[in-house]
């Protein structure tokens, strides 16, 4: 079996590309935690994504086996991440590549970071991290080489999905996941990422309470639910329906068994029965490829499945950005009528203040004067944090919807790829089957 | 088969002329006694096995029959049986089917027949020939009672499965040189209900019959002596042959089961597609489409799991049950040789013994008594010896007969086994191509449009 290489197709990905404007920089600059152009990034180019100035593989996996955190031995898998510029290899020479090992839990790190760093772009998906939607003869067990080999794949396609993708390829820390073997960890970690990532009960908490989300994002969301919904059934029936189909086969090898032990007995029939029965094993066994390259076919769908939960994690994000900016502009509000109240004496709301004041007499001019500069204050304060929000908001939306579209076009274009390679996967098998019918029909009719 | 079946040649002479040159196996040594009347065959077998008045053959002359009025491509009669109805009487419920004959044979007074017969019927029918034909193969019905997997007894499937077998089992009737010509096949093809039911009441008696089951026991449990190399390589290769096509039929019958729970999965799979595109925008299109390439998919496997139980579980549950038979067949053709062997026995037995008491009446009253005494016991032993031993020349002449039967009817049976079987299997193989090639062209149709609809957008590049 040769290496396959990911469904990812370089060349379309860059037709695609190349008319979307990346809108990062103005976004960039108000933001201190995205990455700036580094002048140390010089392979890459402004606007053009990594992929071109570089070729990027993961060649090979292996077994390891050392000691964790907790300083018990484990096994574990490792991936080789090869990489060359696309100028030597043009050139004609052909350099050794620059290759380092990573584990899954390094691509895990990377992925994390670079969401919460990016949070208005659909960050790609790693393939799944337990093998899910098996049916009986796929194995669930991480370490066995079938799955170890689809997810090796998938890592790559994941490299070559961010490195293509305007903005994330010229990441500097995915830079380095690529030519740094050592220390990469701790780079990582001191970017202080972590401390920026969103908690998850603030996030729904503004899921539940934001009043005015863009229309789109809102859609977006809905989107993204229906198609993990969808794709999650779909691989369900498909791995049903996989079972079923390899049973079919599967026992077609038992007549091949039987004509054997049969044209033992016969005379005239025999040879007839006998290449009958050979067709028949074929027959059976020919099912193993065919599931195989079904296989492939999932894992483009699971690749969408988990793009569906990226998606809404952008639009989750949008929902946060609009609920602090509506929250601010509630306290500006508030703050604003409790200058007026102040000033005029009047209370038209309800506040304990009014009714202790009521109560207990008014307060002296000295502390109503303390008390409506501190909130002239606070009022400058809020109406800043306000324009911020609102700035960011704006940044968001627009950055985001960029983002969204590119997404969709991808989507489409590589479903629809996927679907069209699903046909010629049937077609394929089909074809097999009438091979085998008519040599077995030939070999009926010599009985 | 052509050409009127009664042939009046009545051999006579010892009984080495009237056996065959193809039987082989052991020839009896029947010429030591001088005082043996030569007899004639006679026309009916005795023993209850009933012979009908219109076989006035001889087996020599029947076994030419064999030889050489096979050829099918003769076929001077058609049968068919369609058209099951409902019948409702106050007792019970039952099913009739019309059975349609052609022919151009002689002995039939008409062109064409219609007659209706239910199961019953088609029961007795093969109950007379295997009376009559003890050492032949009888074609096997399809069974009495509902196969599992089937409830109802008049379920439209169970109806037209038998239908189909009722069909097949007439056919081979007609198609069997020795069967087609029996006059009970004519009265079934031909004959009113009411003129059916009195000739059921004819032929042996209860008794009679009875007495055959009492002397099949018997001489099962006597057990053959000598049985020739060739009856026990048949029964060798019956008992494999079952073996294979009751495997065989068990392996179908569990692809059948299979393919059932496949196309369960596979109707989930286009409403899924069909959801999905319910989401999308641009790529609505496509997904609606396989959704139905899907399912055009299912009701191909549908029909390809219907072409299965429809036709080729039959036939292989055909040939379980044939296998059967032929054990049976093989059994009772024991029992005849047992039959005859202890009919030889027995005879020697009493002659034997008339030889030594002979002897010893001789010695004691030669000169005590006289001769007359023992003349009369002599006589009376000798008239005994008489009838024994035209007993026993029956058993042998229904021997040779049931061997020869067995031996043509066999190579005939093998022949049309083949020919069953292989194209059954032929039907199958090219049902399965023909599906293949259904779903092939809804894929290809598939891809088809999408390639129109990319090359129009000028998106996809399908190098």
């Amino acid at each position: 079996r040769g290496k396959r290489r990911s469904t990812y197709d370089r060349n379309t990905e860059e037709q695609m590309l190349e008319p979307t404007i990346c809108s990062l920089r103005g976004y960039c600059s108000g933001i201190e935690y995205c990455d700036s152009l580094d002048q140390n990034l010089q392979m890459v180019e402004k606007g053009t994504s990594l992929l071109k100035k570089m070729e990027i593989s993961v060649a090979e996996a292996e077994k390891r086996t050392g000691k964790n955190a907790v300083n018990m031995q484990e096994t574990y898998t490792v991936y080789l991440i090869e990489t060359r510029p696309v100028d030597a290899a043009s050139e004609g020479t052909n350099p050794v590549p620059d290759s380092l090992w990573r584990r899954y839990s390094e691509f895990e790190l990377l992925r994390n970071y670079l969401l919460v760093t990016y949070p208005f772009l659909v960050v790609p998906p790693l393939p799944e991290k337990r093998a899910e939607f098996v049916w009986h003869k796929l194995s669930a067990d991480n370490m066995d080489p079938d799955f170890v080999e689809r997810r090796r794949v998938g890592l790559e396609n994941f490299l070559l999905r961010v490195a293509s993708h305007p903005d994330l390829s010229s990441d500097k820390i995915f830079y380095s996941f690529l030519t740094e073997e050592n220390g990469w960890k701790e780079t990582v970690f001191e970017t202080g990422f972590q401390a920026k990532a969103d908690s998850r009960l603030k996030a729904l908490n503004a899921t539940f309470r934001v009043k005015n989300p863009d229309k789109r994002f809102a859609e977006m969301k809905h989107y993204g639910d229906e198609l993990q919904s969808v794709i999650s059934q779909l691989l369900r029936v498909r791995a049903r329906a996989a079972d079923r189909l390899y049973g079919v086969y599967k026992v077609h090898g038992n007549y091949g068994r039987v004509f054997s032990e049969w044209s033992a007995i016969e005379k005239e029939m025999g040879d007839g029965l006998q290449s009958a029965g050979h067709h028949m094993d074929a027959y059976a066994a020919s099912v193993d490829d065919i599931l195989e390259e079904e296989e492939h076919y999932a894992d483009q769908l699971k690749e969408y499945l988990f793009y569906a939960d990226a998606l809404r994690a952008v639009c989750r994000k949008h929902e946060l950005t609009q609920y602090e900016l509506e929250m601010a502009a509630q306290d500006l509000t508030s703050k604003k009528q409790q200058r007026e109240e102040l000033a005029t004496g009047t209370i038209r709301t309800f506040s304990l203040k009014g009714v202790t004041s009521k109560l207990f007499g008014q307060e002296t001019p000295e502390q109503r004067e303390a008390k409506l500069k501190m909130l002239e204050t606070q009022i400058e304060e809020g109406e800043e944090l306000v324009k911020e929000r609102n700035a960011e908001c704006e940044e968001f939306v627009k950055s985001a919807w960029v983002d969204i579209e590119r997404f969709k076009e991808q989507k489409d274009h590589d479903l629809r790829e996927a679907l069209i390679s699903y046909a010629i996967m049937q077609i394929s098998m089909c074809k097999k089957g009438i091979q085998v019918w008519n040599n077995a029909k030939e070999c009926f009719s010599k009985m | 088969m052509s050409g009127s079946v009664v042939d009046n040649t009545v051999s006579s002479g010892n009984s080495s002329a009237a056996i065959p040159t193809d039987v082989s196996g052991q020839i009896l040594d029947l010429d030591e006694d001088d005082d043996l009347e030569v007899f004639s065959k006679d026309t009916t077998l005795t023993d209850g096995s009933s012979f009908n008045a219109s076989m006035q053959t001889s087996p020599a002359s029947m076994i030419n029959q064999y030889k050489f009025e096979e050829d099918a491509d003769t076929k001077d009669i058609f049968v068919t049986v369609d058209n099951p109805e409902s019948h409702v009487t106050a007792i019970e419920t039952y099913i009739t089917y019309r059975v349609m004959t052609k022919t151009t044979r002689s002995e039939f007074d008409s062109s064409e027949f219609e007659v209706r017969r239910r199961y019953q019927d088609f029961l007795w029918l093969k109950g007379r020939l295997e009376e009559a034909h003890p050492t032949l193969i009888v074609h096997p019905l399809p069974e009495k009672f509902v196969v599992k997997g089937m409830v109802e007894r008049f379920n439209e499937d169970f109806i037209e499965t038998r239908r189909r077998a009722l069909h097949r089992f007439l056919n081979k009737i007609a198609e069997h040189p020795i069967f087609s010509s029996s006059e009970d096949f004519k009265i079934f093809l031909t004959a009113a209900s009411g003129e059916l039911t009195s000739h059921k009441k004819q032929g042996p008696g209860f008794l009679s019959r009875m007495g055959d089951t009492v002397k099949a026991v018997a001489a099962a449990v006597r057990g053959v002596r000598n049985r020739p190399q060739e009856f026990t390589e048949m029964q060798e290769y019956v008992e494999a042959f079952s073996q294979k096509i009751i495997s065989l039929d068990k392996v179908t019958q569990r692809i059948v089961r299979e393919q059932k729970e496949y196309l369960e999965e596979l109707k989930e799979c286009g409403p899924t597609y069909a959801l999905w595109s319910q989401s999308e925008e641009e790529l609505a299109e496509p997904l609606k489409n396989v959704a139905g390439c899907v399912d055009r998919c299912c009701k191909e496997t549908e029909e390809q799991v219907k072409n299965l139980s429809d036709h080729l579980i039959p036939v292989l549950h055909e040939y379980v049950l044939c296998a059967d038979t032929l054990k049976a067949v093989l059994r009772r053709r024991d029992n005849i040789q047992a039959d005859f062997e202890a009919k030889t026995e027995a005879l020697a037995t009493k002659k034997a013994n008339r030889d030594t008491e002979s002897k010893v009446l001789s010695l004691a009253w030669a000169s005590l008594v006289g001769r007359s005494p023992e003349e009369v016991k002599q006589q009376k032993l000798k008239g005994e010896i008489k009838e024994m031993r035209d007993d026993l020349d029956k058993a042998e002449d229904r021997l040779e007969w049931a061997n020869n039967a067995l031996k043509s009817d066999w190579t005939r049976w093998q022949k049309v086994m083949r020919t069953d079987l292989r194209s059954a299997f032929v039907d199958t193989a090219e049902r399965n191509v023909s599906y293949y090639e259904k779903c092939l062209a809804v894929w290809e149709s598939f891809l088809h449009s999408q390639r129109t609809d990319a090359e129009g957008n000028g998106k996809v590049d399908f190098s």
